[in-house]
This record gives C-alpha cells, structure tokens and sequence, in this order.
C-alpha cells in the first residue's frame, strides 16, 4: 500500500495520460443527474457529484450483452450453430467509484465467478478493469454503507482510493492493479506519511456523518422458514407497483434472462437484465407461477438480499448501503426499515418493531 | 369571502378529517379496508397505505407530496374500499367504473379538493446537498437542509400538470374533506405540445428519440398508471413477441408510443407516470398530445362522468367522421 | 474457462412419438464433435439445457443412461414455444445441447440399498435413465432390491412401453405398471393410480430402503401420506424438483427456492431437506 499526494494539475495530466492505456470511465453530469461514461479527449470526471443515479455495475455488466451469433440459413453448415461473441476485453478504468459501489463487485461475484461454472463475460470484464475510488466526505440521508461491511472510506473492491481535500488528492494504492494505473498515470511513487494523520481525521469525520443504520446483527441467527412466513410481508408489499427500479439501480442485483433474437436469417442470443419484481420473472410454461401474488415477490427481493444471500455466503447482507433503491423507489418502500423488521422479527411474541429511520 | 382561498388550506386539516372518515367507516363496517398515504421515510415521498383498523387508520396522512394515484390499486378488487381520491384520482376511478375493473357500489370515494401537488424531482435539483425537511405553511413551502433553509411559493414548484389543472375538485365522490376549491381557467395543460406541433417531422424525431433515450425499461411508469392493467402487458407478451427485451431504440420507442396510444381517451394527465420514473422522463409529453386530439376530436376529456362512454368505446351514426360512411 | 453458455452442437439421430396423443416425443442426439461427448459426462438425475438457436431453451432430464454411448436422449413434452419448435424439427436437424447439469440422484447413498422409484407421467425420464443404470450388469449388484410403479393416465400415454414390457420379465425388478382407467381388454398390467398402488406394492420403510419420486404435484401430494404410512423417513424419500429455468447453472438467479438454486443445489432433493425450504414451488 502507498500512499501519495496528487495536485489538482497532476490529476488533469495523469487522467489523460491513462487515456492511452485504459477506456477510462468517470461521473459525468447528463440531463440531470449523474452517470458514468467513456471520458473522451480532455473530457474530465466531475467529482463534485453525491453518487450516479444508475450504479456501475452496467460497465462490467451491460444491461443488454450479445453472447453468440448464430445463423439460420440452412444452406450454410454453421447453421443454428451458436458462436461465441468476441468480448471486448482492453483494460478499463473506472473513476470515481465510491466504497460502497466498489463493494458491490466483490459481493456479486461470489455469483459469476463460482468453483463449478464461470461467467466468462463477467470475469473477463471485471478482470480487466481497474476501480480508482474515491472517498466520501460527508454521507447523504440515506446511506448506510457502515451497516453494511463497508465505509465512506472503505477500501473492499478497490485498486486505488482517493479521498479528495480542497484541491489535493490522497491517493491510497492498494493493489497491483492500482500501481499499474498510477504508474500510467505517470504519477509519483513517492511516500508520503505525513498525510496519515490528515486521512485519519477524514475518515473519523466521514463516518461519524453516517446518520443511517440497519441492525443486521440477528439475521443469521433466524431460520429462513420463521422470516418466510412472518406476517409483516403482506402489509410491506402493499405499496409496491412491481416496477424494475429497485433491481436495476441497484449494484448488487443480477438477475438476468437470456433471448434470442433473429433478423432475417442471422441472429443473436443475448442476455437482458430481469428483475424478481416482474410477475412473469417465475412463470412456468404451464401457466404455474410459485410467486403469483405481489406480497412474494416483495418477499423474494428482500428475503434473497437479508437472508439468501446472509446464508449461503456467510459474508454479510447483499446490499452496500448506498441508498438509491431508497431515492429511486417511486412508493418509498425503505430496504432500512424492512431489514430493521427482519432482523427484530420476534416468532415467539409475533411482535417485530422498526428500530432505526 | 365567498369561495375559500386555495392557499391558505392547511394540510393538517385534511390529515384529521381523512382519519376521522376512515375510522368511521371501518368501524360501522361500510369498508373492509381504507386506501390512503402515510409518511414516508424520505422528505417529499409518502408511502400508499391500506388501513384495516383504527391504528393503521391514525397513519393516514395528507400533504401536498400525494402525487401518486390511488385508484392503481383497486383494480379488480373484491372488498369494499374505501379510498382517498383528489381530482385526477377521481377521474381514474371513473374510468375504472366504466371499463368494469371495480364496481362503483364497492367505493366509497373520500374527496380530495386538491390545490395541486409539489415536483419532488424539480425541488431536489435546485439544492446540492441533501434536503432533510420539507415543511408545508399555507402558499409556501421550506426547504431545510443541514446547513441551509429556503422559503419557496409552492405555486412556483408545483408539478406541471398540477399547476396546469383544469380538474382539482373531485368529480364523483361519497364525501369530501373539505369544500371545493376553485378551478383554474386560464391555464393550459397543452402549452408544450403546441411546441412540439409546430416543429417538423425531423425535430419532433430528435426531439423524442432524446427524450426517451435514458429510459431503462423498468416499468415504473406503466406500472404506477392505473389505466395500465392488462393481464399480460404486450411488451411482455412472448407467444408471439411483439416487443423485444433489449435497449435497442426502436423496441424502446415501441414501447412508449404504443403505451401512451392505449391510453388515448383514457388518460387524466394525473402525472404518476412522470413521479415515478426513476430517470426523469417527462413521459406525459405523449400522453399529452393524444388528450388533446381527444379533446379536439371528440370534445372528450376522461373520467368526467359515469353516465358517458369514451368515444374511442362506442360510435354514433350521426358522427361527423367520414370513416362510418 | 469454458464459456458456460455455450451449448455443444448435436445432430437429432431419432424421433421417437411416446404416446398416443403425440405430445411426447424421444429425441436421440448425438454430437458432432466426439470430445463434446466426453465432456458430457453425466449421472442418472442429471438434465441438459436444450438449445434451438433463434427460438431459446429449456431445461429437461436426461432420459439415457451413461451405459448407452454414443448418444443422449431425452423426452420432451410439447407445451411452449421451444417445445413446439422442437416437435416440429426433423431427423439430420442440428441444435445445441448444454451440460450435464444439476447435482444426479445420490447413487453413492443408494449402493447397497432397496430403491423404491415411482413415477408418474412424463416424469418418467429421469426415472429411465435410473434403471437402465441399475439394471446394467456392471452396476446391478451394487443394489439390493428394485422396485418400480410407474402410472399414466391411459396404456396409450406411457413412455418407453417397449422398454416397460421387457423390464416386466424380468426377475431382477420389481415392475408394477399402472393406468388412471382403461377400457383395453388386453391391458395386462394394472389399474390404479399411483399412490393407490404404492400403498399396495411398495415395500416398508427402513434404514436400508429409499423411494425416489418424479411426478406431478398432485401424484406427489397423495403419495407423500402413503409414504408416511409404509414407514419411510424423509431423508429417505428423494424428489426431483422443476422450476422455470434460464441458465441452468445458479447464475441468473430466476429458479431459487430460499437459498438452494433448483437447477445447480437440485434438482434433486430429499423432503428432509424440502421441509427447510420455503414452499415456493
């Protein structure tokens, strides 16, 4: 780990001198809200943003990804044989990313990338990219990224953190990767100690600003069955429209369906990102669908991402607190007071109580 | 002081009565649950909310963020509901008596007079930083924030369709909250589709092709729009598919413009689709122009009355079109 | 790393029509590359995800049994889009096959055990597969008893009736074919439906004996009780569950029942271990 301190100048050059070994992607202020895209010619990440809308896990991860090729034409004799899609693999760099959407790729790709099967497009995309984060000063209302195994400062997921003070830029190069892109960057290798201190007492003020919690703390202990049939779910699913907002915006959701489609006589298998809230998302070809009614799907999402996810992996919840299912959610259905309802679920008493906003 | 001022309505006055009718009618029995909002956890969002006792009926609130329409959630119901309609809501249910998705006798409509609702979107971008209350006093509203506190006429940040409303009394209702309010005449609601009419066919392209090319195809607008109850939705429809899955622009257009076409004749400009998208498509612009032509093609605005069919439903001989001859 | 999503190309070999009303056809593939074959290395249980470029795919039970080389089948019953497609292709038609996938049934527990396999309807194939296995020389001593109790609705809508009749000679299994109802005056087997008839034939329920159950719901449903009632423990009563599928290998998260993942965890699974699960199927 080095740590090194960047002017404002240095990062203009060294953000464009990476230009030339990475498609770099960086914030960038689009309608009206952020987002994160390709950093053209002289074209500058704009750090002064809270968080994109959608998270960055469309850049490792398109929302709409040909797969193979494959043709129709019976004369052909390659025809209906599928082709593999040559990935575009050339190192990425990814500017900007906060901890708890850095977090987010550690967590899903316990799911891509499992000892038996393995995404190769995922993995590919993912391995040749590099995550050059950047601290959070101070924390909006609605996260809760300290409940959530990471921080406003954290570094899980990251090959280089900065943590951005006035016009300075503390630069924390944590992996190979990381060195391999300041390197490129042309940025000094010098140590610098004497900014520790400095950090540290970001860092203490970063989190401190941290106004929202979740008590994650008993989910483990619950059995899936006692969360499952708890009487909470029907009146938490009241509101819900069944929209894709949530699944979408959010950097820990994967879900996806495959298709194919055919033009002519040559086509595409691709994959499309699909979300549990869909109606159709479990519809057997037999008219049965195990979660016809709302209130399970509502169920399905929280119980995967607070209880699945908690059991299988043994590594905390598949949520990074970043709050946008929060924002965005259009009937303000609140991940935080849910998970608080989960976690204190009482099956003795049948009681459960939000604890925290 | 013959009509009352809309400005000085207090919301806390309409929270009360709300309660008060809900308890009543759960406690004799006349409804089996009551459809209203209760505070959200967020400023500006409140959350749809069903009461079925007197506690869960004391949630019930109201304020100037009930932007979303309620009549999304009786469709096809079987109890008696009782639910809290403004205008526009009133206009949907309406509708949804005409199109038999509930029956008017399972309703008992608490009446909205609406003095129109706020744009949480709009508000949220005049600030940088994150807003932690947002309080409502008569004709103006205070943005509060950790390090800042604003003053705003609520009048200057109202959503457009509300601000453009020609519809704010509830038009069928069992009881009201309050007295009716004045509705406003020298507005127009089709001010931007006029804009749009007069461009040419190239800009009108560009000019849609750029509005919907953030959209992610969550559903969220046709989802939250109580028009929209299909059993199968045709973009979802896969034998056959008429609609592809992908980002491709042309299956993106399909979908709204076909959306907002089965929804001519219906629409009541409430603007849940517009609240609720998470990237911020002003989607009414399609639904707009479609009212219009209703409007001037058949003199026909929705959800007005039980007693008459939309003209898109039913024909007349004597009908001035050419294509019944 | 093997791109998971790529299927194997095959060459349908043989149509077979099942039953009377032709809604169940066998298909025998046989692939065109002979080291896809060897990477297709399966166990009875298993299923392949079907793959008919343009149209999509459909995840099915493997109906042979890795003693039958140089081909796989499966029995496909025609219901949707790719199913229709796929009855309508011919012999010498090329598709794609992915897998073998999901965990088999537990042949490693089931050495030197009585195996109880009922069946109903087209759930049969993974069933076929399982005594073909048994029955193989190689293989038949590893196991004590067999029984069998495979129904249908009619004579005519049984799978593999060739089969059946041969297996129904022999003194090495227990066969005891059944039908809801037939007028068919030289119908020899018997009438019956399924769980009527296991409460009939199956043998008691002990340490050393197992069932193993593929059918639909309602044969299920009834036929858990008379399982109960013979004595069987839920961790000796094994099911094999289906669910809507897409990847077929615990990725694009569609088939999960909690946390198991039907297609990877299952999709066989003891009732034991159903018991935990959340009743989402």
């Amino acid at each position: 780990m080095k740590l090194i301190k960047i002017d404002q100048q240095n990062w203009n050059t060294g953000i464009e001198k990476a230009k030339s070994a990475y498609r770099v992607f960086g914030p960038v202020k689009e309608k009206n809200d952020y987002e994160f895209k390709v950093l053209g010619t002289n074209e500058m990440p704009d750090l002064n943003f809270r968080n994109t809308r959608l998270s960055p896990k469309s850049i490792i991860y398109p929302q709409s990804q040909v797969m193979f090729t494959y043709s129709i034409d019976e004369t052909k004799d390659d025809c209906r044989i599928m082709k593999e899609v040559e990935n575009v693999t050339s190192p990425m760099a990814i500017i900007g990313v906060r901890p708890c959407d850095a977090l987010s790729f550690p967590i899903v790709r316990r799911n891509f990338d499992t000892p038996e099967y393995q995404d190769t497009y995922w993995i590919k995309a993912y391995e040749a990219t590099t995550f050059v984060g950047l601290a959070c000063n101070s924390a909006c209302d609605t996260c809760f990224c300290t409940s959530a195994g990471t921080g406003p400062f954290g570094e899980k997921g990251l090959d280089v953190l900065i943590i951005k003070d006035g016009d300075d830029f503390y630069t924390k190069i944590i992996t190979p990767k990381g060195e391999a892109f300041a390197e490129s960057a042309g940025w000094g290798k010098k140590e610098q100690t004497d900014i520790t201190a400095k950090i540290k007492e970001l860092k203490t003020a970063a989190e401190a600003s941290v106004s929202s919690t979740v008590s994650t703390d008993k989910l483990k202990n619950k059995t899936i069955l006692d969360l499952y049939d708890a009487p909470f779910w029907e009146e938490e699913a009241f509101a819900c429209i069944n929209c894709g907002t949530c699944t979408y915006v959010c950097p820990t959701c994967w879900c996806f369906d495959v298709q194919d489609e055919t033009h002519g006589k040559s086509g595409i298998r691709m994959r499309n990102w699909d979300s549990c809230m869909f109606p159709l998302f479990t519809h057997h070809a037999s008219g049965h669908n195990p979660r016809n009614n709302k209130h399970e799907r509502v169920r399905q999402r929280f119980m995967h991402k607070l209880k699945y996810y908690v059991d299988k992996y043994d590594s905390g919840i598949q949520c990074v607190g970043c709050g946008r299912c929060i924002r965005l959610c259009p009937v303000n259905i609140d991940i935080r007071k849910i998970c608080d309802k989960m976690n204190n679920f009482d099956t003795e008493s049948c009681k459960c109580e939000a604890t925290s906003s | 002081m013959s009509k009352p001022n809309p400005r000085l309505i207090k919301m806390k006055e309409y929270t009360e009565k709300i309660r008060e009718i809900a308890k009543r009618l759960l406690n004799d029995g006349i409804v089996d649950m009551v459809i209203g909002f209760r505070k959200g956890t967020l400023p500006m969002m409140n959350q749809p909310h069903i009461a079925t006792c007197t506690d869960s009926a004391d949630e019930l609130m109201w304020d100037s963020n009930c932007g979303l329409n309620l009549a999304n959630y009786v469709t096809d119901r079987k109890e008696k509901i009782g639910i809290v309609a403004k205008g526009c809501d009133s206009r949907n249910l309406v509708t949804h008596v005409i199109e038999n998705k509930i029956k008017r006798d399972q309703l008992y409509i608490i009446g909205i007079p609406c003095s129109g609702m706020i744009d949480h979107h709009k508000i949220t971008a005049m600030f940088d930083t994150d807003i932690t209350s947002v309080k409502e006093s008569g004709e103006s509203i205070t943005i509060s924030g950790n390090d800042f506190s604003k003053k705003l006429i609520k009048q200057d940040v109202l959503c457009e369709n509300c601000a453009a409303c020609t519809h704010r009394n509830p038009v069928e209702y069992d009881e009201l909250v309050a007295d009716l309010v004045e509705e406003q005449t020298d507005v127009d609601p089709y001010e931007s589709v006029t804009e749009i009419e007069s461009m040419d066919a190239e800009e009108k392209w560009n000019y849609f092709e750029d509005l919907i090319s953030p959209c992610i195809r969550c559903y969220a607008c046709r989802n939250a729009c109580p028009l929209c109850y299909c059993p199968t939705c045709f973009v979802d429809e896969s034998t056959p598919q008429w609609v592809g899955k992908s980002q491709d622009p042309i299956d993106v257009r399909t979908f709204h413009l076909l959306r907002a076409f089965h929804c001519a004749g219906r629409c009541t400009d409430c603007g849940a689709c517009e609240r609720v998208c998470p990237m911020g498509i002003k989607i009414r612009e399609f639904t707009k122009k479609l009212n219009k032509d209703c409007l001037e093609l058949y003199g026909w605005e929705a959800g007005l009355s039980l007693d008459e069919r939309p003209p898109l439903d039913t024909f007349k001989t004597d009908d001035p079109d050419e294509f019944i001859k | 790393m093997q791109n998971p999503y790529l299927p194997y190309p095959v060459r349908i070999d043989e149509i077979i029509t099942e039953t009377e009303d032709k809604s169940l056809k066998t298909f025998k593939f046989v692939f065109l590359n002979a080291s896809d074959e060897d990477k297709f290395t399966y166990e009875s249980g298993q299923f392949g995800e079907l793959s008919i470029a343009g149209l999509g795919e459909i995840p099915i039970g493997i109906a042979s049994s890795p003693v039958e080389k140089g081909f796989i089948k499966f029995t496909v019953f025609k219901t949707g889009k790719v199913t229709s497609y796929l009855h309508a292709m011919k012999e010498g038609d090329i598709m794609g096959v992915r897998g073998p996938l999901g965990h088999p049934f537990p042949w490693e527990t089931l050495e030197g055990k009585n195996i109880v396999i009922i069946g109903g309807g087209f759930a049969f194939t993974t069933l076929r597969s399982s005594i073909i296995s048994i029955l193989d020389p190689a293989n038949r001593s590893k196991f004590k008893d067999i029984h069998v109790i495979y129904g249908a609705r009619a004579p005519g809508m049984l799978l593999y009736k060739e089969e059946l009749a041969e297996w129904a000679q022999r003194d090495d299994i227990n066969m005891n074919i059944t039908v809801d109802g037939t007028d068919d005056p030289d119908w020899k087997y018997l009438t019956g439906f399924v769980p009527t008839i296991t409460e009939q034939k199956a043998p008691p329920g002990n340490d050393d004996t197992y069932a193993i159950i593929c059918g639909p719901p309602i044969m299920i449903k009834f036929t858990q009780p008379v399982l109960d009632n013979l004595g069987y423990s839920h961790d000796n009563i094994i099911m094999s569950l289906e669910n809507r599928m897409k990847c077929g290998i615990g990725i694009c998260g569609r088939c999960n029942i909690g946390k198991e993942f039907v297609c990877k965890d299952g999709p066989v699974f003891t009732l034991s271990q159903l018991n935990n699960m959340p009743k989402e199927y």
